[in-house]
């Protein structure tokens, strides 16, 4: 058997249409929502902002906590009961571990960082779409970051390896699938999420890596020029 | 402080302002935008001014409650996210979000929105549940009333999924809408001072003396009733908020039949 042909008929190393806004809650810090085709995640970050209960408070560094949660209607099957979930706070944390790197908590000591990632609609990658709306987030909050992280799935479909994985690949019944979940930090390539489940060889895993570390530099640009855009649209007003 | 923010909101009340330039029983801009998850079976959008409100629907077969095997069955959730307000915070629902949801279901259930004896696939033993989730995005004041649009405005766009040997194929909706009877609406009147204000902001919400929460359907029947607030309220009151919330959803139905999809 060969998976011939994706789909929803993308090039194997393609994503699926990316939208991005930024400032979409306006209660927030900062805020951003980024659509990887019909997988929608906003992003709000609240902070820096005190840390209760007080005994948590770390006089050396401050605390950068995620908060990631699908909505009770966004997803595929049954509804998803809201509240935490094993599933819900292990995605948390790596999410965490992922952004972390860029973030110098030392800046803010005593004091914590809220991201919080909630989707109405989901098709795979959610925790992916999750990282990237939650960095542009991140930076529209002004906060100080090293650099941007990006994120996409990447995998195996039966013979071949393919970037952002839609349900239907994630399913796909007729040959072995393997899906991982990368986030990389552009500038330098390094990854700071990885996980995997499925079946791969060595080889192949290393080429999905590459493939998905292209994939994110192009993400990276679209999420920089979305940031980019609200303080052009601004000047352009002010001008006026 | 508290007091003084108060004294001033109700200084311009007598002037007939409001900070935001509103007059006393004006609302904000309203927008509905039907559909907006396709995970959901049913979903929709509410702007209320800066406020903004999801709502989605998700349907399952369950049995029915044991005192109505001949009906479907209806659930009303809100949660108060984080996300959309610095002051909510993480943890088990609030007492906030549960009267929200209590609210809203009330007005749904009493009202007879849904055409719940039309839900039932086997008496006693199977029938659909209509699942009702209400999430802010942005709170920007009067959750109440938006929550309560966005819930009946997801109701409207709900498809059936399909039902085949047993199962349900979420992937795939009918054309079947659901069955709906009427169309309750909320409006919450706030009482400060001697003035009744509605589609209160966050800072005019925080200095009421009382609300109350009036639910009518298209006929102007009342199906629901919430009174909020630490102060009391007269007759005559009650009668004055009553008015204005019946005048006030009449607007809201307008723009609500005005998208119908």
């Amino acid at each position: 058997m060969s998976y011939k042909k994706r789909f929803d008929g993308r090039e194997f190393d393609q994503t699926r249409e990316i939208e991005t806004k930024t400032k979409v809650i306006k209660r927030a810090d900062g805020s951003a929502m980024f659509k990887i085709g019909d997988t929608i995640a906003y992003a709000a970050v609240y902070g820096p902002r005190e840390l209760y209960p007080k005994f948590m408070q770390n006089p050396q560094k401050g605390l950068l906590r995620i908060n990631y949660s699908m909505m009770p209607f966004s997803g595929s099957g049954e509804r998803v009961r809201p509240g935490p979930s094993r599933r819900s706070r292990e995605i948390s944390m790596v999410i965490e571990k992922a952004l972390s790197p860029v973030i110098n908590l030392e800046d803010f000591p005593n004091a914590v960082v809220d991201v919080f990632i909630e989707l109405p609609q989901t098709d795979a990658g959610t925790r992916c779409a999750g990282i990237c709306a939650a960095s542009m987030a991140l930076a529209d909050a002004g906060i100080e970051m090293k650099d941007m992280v990006s994120s996409v799935s990447v995998g195996r479909v039966d013979d071949k390896i393919v970037v952002d994985l839609c349900y239907d690949e994630e399913a796909y019944e007729d040959g072995p699938v393997a899906d991982i979940h990368l986030a990389v930090i552009p500038s330098t390539g390094e990854l700071t999420l990885l996980q995997m489940d499925g079946e791969i060889s060595k080889q192949d895993l290393l080429k999905a890596i590459e493939m998905g570390k292209k994939a994110c530099i192009k993400i990276n640009e679209i999420q920089k020029k979305s940031l980019k855009e609200n303080y052009i649209s601004k000047d352009k007003e002010e001008k006026k | 402080m508290k007091e003084e923010n108060k004294n001033y909101i109700i200084k311009y009340l007598k002037e007939g302002r409001r900070f935001d330039g509103r007059k006393i029983d004006e609302f904000r801009e309203v927008e509905i935008e039907y559909d907006i998850s396709k995970s959901a079976e049913g979903s929709a959008r509410v702007k209320i001014g800066g406020t903004e409100v999801l709502a989605g629907v998700k349907m399952a077969i369950e049995s029915p409650y044991p005192d109505t095997p001949d009906q479907g069955n209806l659930m009303v959730g809100a949660e108060l996210l984080p996300l959309s307000n610095p002051e909510f915070e993480s943890g088990p629902p609030s007492i906030d979000s549960i009267e929200l949801s209590r609210v809203v279901d009330r007005g749904i259930r009493e009202a007879k929105a849904i055409d719940t004896k039309k839900l039932v696939i086997e008496k006693g033993e199977k029938v659909w549940s209509i699942m009702i989730d209400i999430v802010p995005i942005n709170d920007e004041g009067n959750l109440f009333d938006a929550a309560g649009l966005a819930a009946i405005a997801a109701l409207k766009t709900t498809k059936f999924p399909e039902y085949k040997d047993d199962k349900i194929d979420y992937k795939k909706k009918t054309n079947k809408n659901l069955p709906l009877n009427k169309v309750p609406i909320p409006i919450t009147i706030l009482k400060i001072g001697e003035y009744f204000i509605v589609d209160p902001s966050i800072e005019e919400q925080k200095n009421i003396d009382a609300r109350l929460t009036v639910t009518t359907t298209s006929d102007g029947q009342l199906c629901a009733l919430q009174k909020g607030g630490d102060m009391p309220l007269t007759s005559e009151d009650i009668e004055k908020m009553m008015d204005l919330a019946i005048l006030k959803s009449g607007n809201l139905r307008k723009i609500l039949s005005g998208d119908k999809k």
